[in-house]
């Protein structure tokens, strides 16, 4: 006698992302539940950082909010922010998952997202959401559009937290001060120190990946220095957004500059199996030619260099992207930059362009590097505890590369978006829907056999 | 502390005050410096050819020599030495059929199957004996000295036989530091000095001597430290000629950080054999009333 | 006339003697010119290291033969630490030198040298530049 089970006709969306949003939306609009688990206090993903997207220029955080709030509101979804999974047990269609609440000090049944806190904290954090190009107050929301629009406070930077601490352990050194500002001067009296972690436990059918990706760290280059004038392309994006630290005028991040004289890399850490990785992370041709065309347009006496070893322009309306920035000056040297250093005021990039066969310098004031797309930060650890394969790199590995990229090798589990695989947004989104196609296949039934189940 | 020394031609020649310093400097570390026994040239360079076995003969018989002494480490001083006999060794260590052949070439002489551990003295005073130890033998802290850190190639490539980080290496500046020097930032730390090519092609070595010591001079430095005779020859060598070409260049001192060591922990100057060095060095110390004046 | 790719230019006995002497496989080089973006004496160069590369890859034994490139390497090994592909370049610099040296093609002429050169430069530079550029 063969046992089947009841489907629980519920999903899990991890990663709230532009990958993530699009399953949860498609599933939840399919009729069924879902639960959203994101790690930062708000959906949105890397997505929501940048400056305008190619190759329409539009406005990333236009586009993608109506998604965002879609989310928010729907009444099919569950939205868990700042919160990660912690254990999976189970089987395709009943899955039990553990989700750490971790705790935001914050009543969010009252905060209204005023800002009044985070406006008055004295505490500043390198904020993550601009990519350490700008400071947040400890108490804080990522964004202004985020959702939830609800504050959550950073308890490893907060200054009475740390004071609670120091009461409570060696009492070595000096004592914090009490502050608790945010709490005196909230409208709404939000603050819950009491407030804290909380485990969910939830039974789902399905589980759909969508944990995205980050961007490989600069310091992994020895070559190519660390300093405040080389920056990665997600800092570039914050300093280029008219909605960011700088409202898109465009200054060096050492002495505020207008910079004249722009140096944008490909291919830094990608395609290097002997230091870096060996994939090519597919959409820095893109967003490098996006990134000087905009710079262009912010500063139009300026002048953009970008180095290439290949110009990547697969996607619809891609090449023509390029082949316009090429029109509007920015000068393309065809060679990977062998080493970057600071001289005085300038940052020297030591490169080639194998084209004309000259060994080339530039004085840039401002150095962009398309740092490789590396699975996102706790990707790893996340796979072992759902018990699916990740490939060398940490991309999270699919059941068949060519003709089935969205099963992960474990049934009931899917993928979508950059986890998987480098990748733009097009195509996350693309990833999304199909992730989400397949727990709607999987719902349609009611009851499912599992293999190798066998009672009697 | 005994340690197997390997000089190499050039200490013994063009390079005295290289070695004087050394010496004396180790001495007041507590380290002896032993030179092996019937050492012959290294080589200077690693032959690279896959099927050059006989050009390895050179630097395993010096290794042979220090095994022969019963030791198992052997010091150099020279960059250039200390990287052609390091992969030597890591030659003779991960190629079994070539290790094979030489050995039995040699056959008048003991194997070598990697028995010595080649090091070079900025490895030692980093591992054996410590910054703080050296710290505490300061008697002349080399106050307001800034120099910029040389070096050159050798000492940080291949990847095998890096004495540091083959990018970024800080030994050096390390050593100065605790010897109370001013290091600066030098970008160019790591960038070749021309090497033979001064022998072939003078000219493109001034250029390259012209570039290193442009941005010293640029970032303020009153010397270049450095580690091997050939780098110190390339940049010292041709500094007139350099001045004649670019007439920004005014000169700069090239002196061995075993020179300042010794300096620091109270050796006396004419030891240290300052009078060898190119760019003014002895003047330099002199102006900053780091030796005292001629009598 | 144009040049003409075929089979035989490219598996060539130049070819075969480089990956031999070199123990290099040219093959992995997708030409990034990384390495001829570090090289210190790129500047005095005809041909950049990339495009030796290139050539050898090409099987174009006279453009090589011609180029003095091998001959202004100074086995810096920056190419080699830095290349993505794990290509000891300053190798492959040192086999194309080999193959003319061991045709009695030296480059210098130890007896040439000026006596007062000879007497300035150090054992070290006289060793290593005959060891280099003589056969």
């Amino acid at each position: 006698m063969r046992l089947s089970v009841g489907v629980v006709k519920k999903a899990l969306v991890i990663g709230g992302g532009v990958a993530g949003i699009q399953a949860a939306l498609d599933i939840a609009d399919g009729g069924y539940q879902v639960i959203v688990v994101e790690k930062t206090p708000s959906i949105g993903g890397h997505m929501a950082q940048y400056a305008e997207v190619f190759p329409t220029l539009d406005c990333p955080q236009c586009i993608l909010t109506p998604k965002m709030v879609d989310v928010g509101q729907h009444p099919n979804i569950r939205l868990l922010t700042y919160a990660e999974v912690q254990r999976v047990s189970g089987e395709v269609g009943n899955f039990e998952v553990e989700i750490l609440q971790k705790a935001r000090k914050v009543d969010h049944t009252k905060c209204t997202g005023c800002g009044t806190c985070w406006q008055k904290c004295p505490e500043k954090v390198p904020s993550e959401y601009d990519a350490g190009v700008a400071d947040r107050a400890a108490i804080y929301i990522p964004f202004a559009q985020a959702v939830p629009a609800k504050a959550v406070i950073d308890t490893e930077h907060c200054r009475y937290i740390k004071y609670l601490e120091f009461m409570e352990g060696e009492k070595e050194g000096k004592k914090p001060p009490q502050c608790r500002i945010c709490e005196r001067l909230c409208p709404a009296g939000a603050i819950d120190w009491e407030q804290e972690d909380e485990t969910i436990t939830e039974q789902v059918g399905a589980i759909v990946v969508a944990t995205g990706f980050d961007l490989m760290p600069i310091k992994r280059l020895p070559e190519y220095a660390e300093d405040p004038d080389v920056v990665d392309g997600i800092q570039f994006e914050r300093m280029l957004c008219p909605g960011g630290p700088t409202a898109g005028v465009v200054r060096r991040p050492s002495d505020k500059r207008t910079p004249k004289e722009v140096v944008f890399v490909s291919c830094a850490g990608s395609r290097d199996p002997e230091h870096g990785v060996p994939h090519c992370s597919r959409v820095c041709c893109m967003y490098l030619a996006k990134q000087a065309m905009l710079y262009k347009h912010a500063v139009p006496d300026g002048q953009a260099h970008i180095f290439y070893i290949d110009t990547r322009t697969t996607g619809k309306g891609y090449e023509e992207f390029l082949q316009r920035t090429m029109a509007e000056g920015t000068v393309y040297l065809r060679g990977k930059v062998s080493r970057i250093y600071r001289d005085g005021d300038k940052i020297k990039v030591m490169g080639v362009d194998t084209l004309s066969g000259k060994q080339v310098e530039v004085s840039a004031d401002l150095v962009v590097l398309g740092m490789a797309m590396l699975p996102s930060v706790g990707t790893k650890d996340l796979a072992a505890r759902l018990g699916i394969a990740t490939d060398e790199q940490g991309f999270l590995t699919e059941n068949h590369i060519k003709i089935d990229p969205l099963e992960s090798t474990r049934p009931g589990i899917y993928l979508a978006g950059a986890a998987q695989g480098p990748k733009d947004i097009p195509d996350s989104v693309a990833q999304g829907s199909g992730a989400a196609s397949k727990v709607l296949g999987l719902f349609a039934h009611s009851e499912m056999t599992p293999e190798g189940l066998v009672v009697g | 502390m005994d340690l197997s020394y390997y000089p190499g031609c050039t200490l013994k020649t063009k390079a005295l005050n290289f070695e004087a310093s050394a010496i004396a400097a180790m001495s007041v570390l507590g380290v002896n410096l032993i030179e092996i026994p019937r050492w012959n040239c290294c080589g200077t360079v690693h032959s690279m050819a896959d099927d050059d076995l006989a050009h390895h003969i050179a630097p395993v018989r010096n290794l042979v020599r220090v095994a022969e002494q019963g030791s198992n480490r052997v010091v150099t001083l020279c960059s250039f030495c200390y990287n052609t006999l390091k992969r030597a060794d890591l030659l003779m260590r991960n190629s079994p059929e070539k290790r094979n052949t030489i050995n039995s070439f040699m056959d008048d002489e003991i194997d070598y199957n990697g028995q010595v551990e080649v090091v070079h003295l900025l490895e030692v005073l980093r591992d054996d004996v410590g910054w703080e130890a050296i710290a505490r033998q300061v008697k002349v802290p080399l106050e307001g000295l800034k120099v910029v850190p040389y070096y050159g190639c050798t000492l940080t490539r291949p990847q095998e036989a890096a004495i540091d980080s083959v990018e970024n290496p800080t030994v050096i500046q390390e050593l100065m530091k605790v010897l109370g020097v001013t290091v600066l930032d030098f970008p160019l730390a790591t960038e070749c000095c021309g090497s033979f090519e001064i022998v072939s092609d003078p000219g493109a070595v001034i250029e390259r001597a012209y570039a290193i010591l442009g941005m010293a001079q640029r970032k303020g430095a009153d010397a270049v430290v450095l580690s091997c005779p050939l780098c110190a020859h390339n940049l010292g060598q041709k500094q007139a000629e350099i001045a004649d070409k670019y007439s920004d260049f005014t000169g700069m001192p090239i002196v061995y950080f075993t020179q300042l060591l010794a300096l620091a922990v109270g050796v006396s100057p004419e030891v240290c054999r300052f009078d060898l060095n190119f760019g003014g060095v002895e003047a330099l110390l002199r102006d900053r009333g780091l030796i005292p004046e001629r009598v | 006339m144009r040049l003409e790719i075929s089979s035989g230019r490219l598996r060539n006995e130049f070819v075969a003697k480089i990956a031999e002497l070199s123990g290099q496989d040219i093959n992995l080089c997708y030409q990034c010119g990384k390495c001829s973006a570090g090289c210190p004496m790129s500047f005095a160069m005809d041909l950049l290291p990339n495009q030796i590369i290139r050539c050898v890859q090409l099987g174009l034994t006279d453009d090589v033969a011609k180029s003095r490139t091998p001959w202004l390497c100074a086995s810096c090994l920056v190419c080699t630490v830095r290349c993505p592909k794990g290509i000891d370049i300053a190798c492959v610099m040192e086999a194309l030198r080999q193959i003319a040296l061991r045709r009695r093609e030296d480059f210098v002429d130890p007896a040439g040298l000026e006596r007062d050169t000879v007497a300035e430069l150090p054992a070290i530079a006289l060793v290593s530049g005959f060891r280099k550029l003589t056969g």
